[in-house]
């Protein structure tokens, strides 16, 4: 009990998440069909990414880490409004649109 | 003390993340989201990133996930989706090869450069002082960093969310302001 209450968990750890955390975000994004899910799981990997960043921020004791992550939170938000827009957009022309849906512009 | 808040913090992330994925609703997938964005504030804080983590409590779980429930109501997608037919065929294994690809990528990368599994060998420590413990003042260094040295990329964050904005105004706007969508007028009767 002893030795595991001085087990501390250390960056190994963190990265290790995160590196789980951005195979399920990729795999759901792979998977799911309903672009609003997808986005989701673009979200998760961008979370995934941002636990990189502030582990690796702490271990060098480089703050330029977190202030990445505060950058990547502002992309994110744009990211997310221009995409719910161009979600609702396409919508609205077909209710109910799948990402299978929305292959016009396939090559 | 500290494992046991990675330990639980770990497990709430992995079973939301995996619940986003999972999920045939696309309201339980945002629910599900929130968890694991939740969690990844808690591990902000063990790692003495406070203000990051106030930040995503208030961006992520507060704004982000509301804006999707709000569009996901909006749009009248809020019932089960069917999962169990697959339209693309095999496209669930190739999905889980390619995941499982892409975690042996990220895991020899992390032990290459772990190789003694504790210490980071990747790049030099900076040398202006602790991030971490009681002492880190970690607000008044990012606040630092952000206004001098990333000043730049600062203020081209502010156009960029002026450019989010309208984008967004555009996009909803309805395309013709003269013709009035059908769905939106009363029945004529006779």
């Amino acid at each position: 009990m002893t030795a595991l209450a001085a087990l501390q968990p250390t960056s190994t750890w963190y990265l290790l998440l995160g590196a789980l955390l951005f195979t399920i975000g990729a795999v759901g994004l792979m998977v799911r069909r309903n672009p609003l899910v997808m986005f989701m799981c673009i979200e998760l990997m961008l979370n995934a990414v941002n636990l990189t960043f502030v582990t690796f921020a702490k271990d060098l004791d480089d703050i330029g880490g977190q202030a990445i992550v505060f950058f990547v939170l502002v992309v994110a938000a744009a990211e997310v409004v221009v995409g719910l827009g161009i979600i609702v957009a396409l919508m609205r022309r077909r209710p109910g649109a799948t990402a299978d849906d929305i292959s016009s512009l396939k090559g | 003390m500290e494992l046991l808040v990675f330990v639980i913090a770990a497990a709430i992330i992995l079973v939301g993340a995996v619940g986003v994925i999972i999920a045939p609703n696309p309201v339980h997938s945002a629910l599900c989201l929130v968890a694991t964005l939740f969690g990844i504030a808690v591990l902000f804080v063990a790692e003495d990133a406070h203000f990051l983590a106030a930040v995503q409590v208030i961006v992520y779980a507060g704004a982000i996930v509301v804006l999707f429930l709000f569009v996901i109501m909006l749009l009248g997608v809020d019932r089960s989706e069917d999962l169990d037919t697959e339209p693309l065929g095999g496209q669930r294994p190739l999905a889980a090869a390619a995941g499982l690809g892409l975690l042996g990528v990220a895991l020899v990368t992390l032990f290459i450069t772990h190789r003694d599994f504790d210490t980071v060998a990747v790049g030099a420590k900076s040398s202006v002082g602790q991030l971490s413990g009681p002492a880190s003042d970690n607000v008044r260094k990012l606040g630092q960093a952000l206004f001098t040295d990333y000043l730049f990329a600062f203020e081209i964050t502010s156009v960029l969310l002026v450019i989010a904005v309208v984008a967004a105004v555009v996009l909803a706007r309805r395309a013709s302001t003269t013709q009035t969508e059908p769905e939106q007028l009363p029945e004529v009767q006779g």
